[in-house]
């Protein structure tokens, strides 16, 4: 023990012949890194991994805000209480939850699907391509760079959930500034959130404001990091700014783009607060996405837990799904990532 | 969850190759300049373009922030008119009432200490595994590295039902504590994730120095890593304090009283679906974007050098 102790932290692993045990020696050369990481296994372990269980577990059950308690208990007239057990109490229910949520008997989950496909795929593309623009803009020498720069990102600076009642007010049928252009341009005010597709506009627009200026600033240091040289000799052989743009921006940019789209889409398809505060599901649960569908079987109204776990896991298997696509698609392409 | 967390995530995640630290910060490098400015001789039209779009993009980023903060200062009819003024009676009165006359100053305290105990306890208790990560290859390396990322996947319909269930079992619901233990569900691997980028640009001759020094690698971490990566923790700590500031659904689902919400949620409370008083959530927005506002905006320049820490190594 002492002997690792003192060793350098990033030693190669030592190969001297007289060996106790693998086990022993596994043990001797790393247990400091497993002590450092000890409280985030048992953090990880009781507030993640535990629940996520009982969320699994709970998804086969038809638990619900109505037969959560297992005994039920009455006063009685001397002052005890007397309980017996509840009859309707919760207990496994197979597949039920699933085959009920998946034919579309209760919730409407492949609306919600849909809808919540549009929602990510126009949020990050938007995000990723005025991300990008901005971004190259921005990349050039040009006067007052440090200051649009800050203008640019200030929308990050903002909470989520302050940008969402800003929109939400901004959209206001009666008084909002939406309306008021749209009258000053002469065009007729729009009621935004009692049709589906302009409810749905408003929060897409939120989101997309809220969410280009981190896909700039990620690509901006991504623009950086490639090499100007490689611009100079395209230009010396004559390469037009679109084919240096095709040929070497784009490839430079490669990791970071298919890191920070992957992780965008992964956060887009579960932003909450967005939905949540600017469309509230109006009209009528219209613009629901799957995780606000979730959120709302849980908590309102008669609270159905089992299906709101029926629905976390449908979305995480979904997230899931994606990402191993993805990356294999990468992989097919020869990406390391 | 929120926009802020994600960032940081991505920032620690993004591929980007061994770059200069500070190569995104301090974008006007002299020798950058004179080496671009030979190559971009612009047309003034090309200039007009090039400043037109970044005005009207920058006109679009600061739009909405500048039109609520001037209806804050407008009176309830103006604010609900229908005509458009950009000022009219300025007055104080919202942020009057919103201070003094509701439990704005509450929610304030609760988001707080909410978001405070949340980035300490995270940071806390994720520094040591973020260096480890960084530094040792331990059997088990790869599978913590791989459930910080999934756990990024999470969404929230899935932890929150169980989590609800164990805090109503503990008693727990509708205390700010509840909160904190959900949003170290976020905030541990976030923080493990994000300081093991900004540990991987330490150089290792640094740990190598300290142990032939007689440093064990705990003592290595304490007295030679942790004071050098300071910067760095400091911008962690905040992303996780922001995260936290700005998370609307679990504070929705655990907290129940009025003297108990958080901002993200009580904020709400001003805007009902039937009378909704826009004219003092405008002044309660303006009151709680200008502090986390003005902290952002310093922390900018090593934000962007989180972007590229990240992806140095494995």
């Amino acid at each position: 023990m002492r002997t690792v102790t003192a060793a350098p932290a990033s030693a190669p692993p030592d190969r001297r012949p007289a060996r106790p045990s693998r086990l022993r020696r596994s043990w001797d050369r790393n247990w400091y890194a497993w002590a450092m990481v000890l409280p985030v296994v048992i953090v990880l372990a009781v507030l993640i991994f535990y629940p996520l269980g009982r969320g699994i577990w709970l998804s086969f059950t038809d638990l619900n805000e109505a037969n959560q308690v297992a005994e039920i208990c009455t006063k009685s007239i001397t002052g005890g209480e007397v309980c017996e057990e509840n009859p309707n109490r919760w207990e496994y229910a197979g597949l039920d939850n699933y085959v009920r949520v998946l034919t579309g008997q209760v919730g409407r989950f492949w609306e919600w699907t849909g809808i919540t496909l549009i929602w990510t795929f126009v949020g990050v593309a938007f995000h990723y391509g005025l991300g990008l623009g901005l971004a190259i803009l921005l990349n050039r020498p040009i006067r007052g760079r440090g200051l649009y720069r800050v203008l640019l990102v200030l929308p990050w600076a903002v909470p989520a959930f302050v940008s969402a009642f800003a929109w939400k007010f901004i959209f206001n049928e009666r008084f909002g500034l939406a309306n008021s252009l749209l009258i000053g341009l002469g065009a007729d005010p729009l009621p935004w959130f009692s049709e589906r597709w302009t409810a749905l506009f408003t929060a897409i627009v939120t989101n997309v404001w809220l969410g280009v200026p981190f896909m700039m600033v990620a690509l901006l240091g991504g623009l950086q990091t490639i090499p100007g040289e490689l611009y100079e000799a395209a230009e010396i052989d004559g390469a037009s700014p679109w084919q240096r743009f095709r040929a070497i921006t784009l490839p430079g940019l490669r990791s970071t783009s298919m890191t920070v789209i992957l992780l965008g889409t992964i956060w887009t398809f579960n932003l909450f607060p967005v939905i949540f505060l600017v469309t509230e599901g109006e009209p009528a649960g219209e613009t629901e996405i799957l995780v606000t569908g979730a959120y709302r079987a849980a908590f309102e109204g008669i609270r159905n837990y089992s299906l709101a776990s029926t629905y976390g896991v449908l979305i995480l298997s979904i997230l899931l799904v994606f990402s191993v696509f993805y990356r294999r698609a990468l992989r097919k392409q020869g990406e390391v990532w | 969850m929120s926009q802020s967390t994600s960032s940081g995530m991505a920032a620690a995640a993004a591929g980007t190759p061994a770059a200069p630290i500070e190569a995104g910060a301090t974008p006007t490098a002299p020798a950058e300049t004179t080496r671009r400015a030979g190559r971009s001789r612009r047309s003034p039209a090309t200039s007009l373009l090039l400043h037109g779009t970044l005005i009207v993009a920058s006109l679009v980023a600061i739009g909405p922030i500048v039109w609520v903060l001037l209806s804050s200062f407008k009176p309830g009819y103006a604010v609900q008119s229908t005509n458009l003024t950009l000022v009219q009676d300025p007055t104080l009165t919202n942020y009057r009432y919103v201070l003094f006359d509701t439990n704005f100053l509450r929610w304030l305290l609760n988001s707080v200490l909410v978001a405070a105990g949340t980035m300490g306890i995270g940071i806390f208790l994720s520094a040591t595994t973020g260096y480890a990560v960084s530094r040792f290859n331990f059997p088990g390396r790869r599978p913590l590295m791989m459930v910080f990322l999934v756990t990024q996947m999470f969404p929230v319909a899935i932890l929150i039902v169980p989590i609800y269930t164990i805090m109503a079992r503990l008693g727990l619901i509708n205390t700010l504590p509840s909160l904190v233990i959900a949003y170290l569900t976020i905030a541990v691997p976030f923080c493990a994730w994000m300081l093991k980028g900004y540990f991987d640009s330490i150089p290792t001759s640094l740990d190598e120095a300290a142990a032939l020094d007689g440093c064990g690698p705990f003592a290595t971490f304490w007295r030679v890593v942790l004071p050098l990566a300071r910067p760095a923790v400091a911008v962690t700590a905040f992303y996780t304090f922001l995260t936290a500031w700005g998370e609307v659904a679990y504070a929705s689902a655990f907290i129940q009283t009025d003297n108990q919400f958080t901002l993200a949620y009580g904020l709400r409370q001003f805007v009902p679906q039937y009378n909704p008083q826009w004219e003092y959530l405008t002044a309660a927005a303006v009151l709680v974007t200008v502090p986390a506002g003005l902290v952002f905006m310093i922390a900018q320049r090593h934000l962007v050098s989180g972007l590229t820490a990240g992806g140095t190594k494995g």
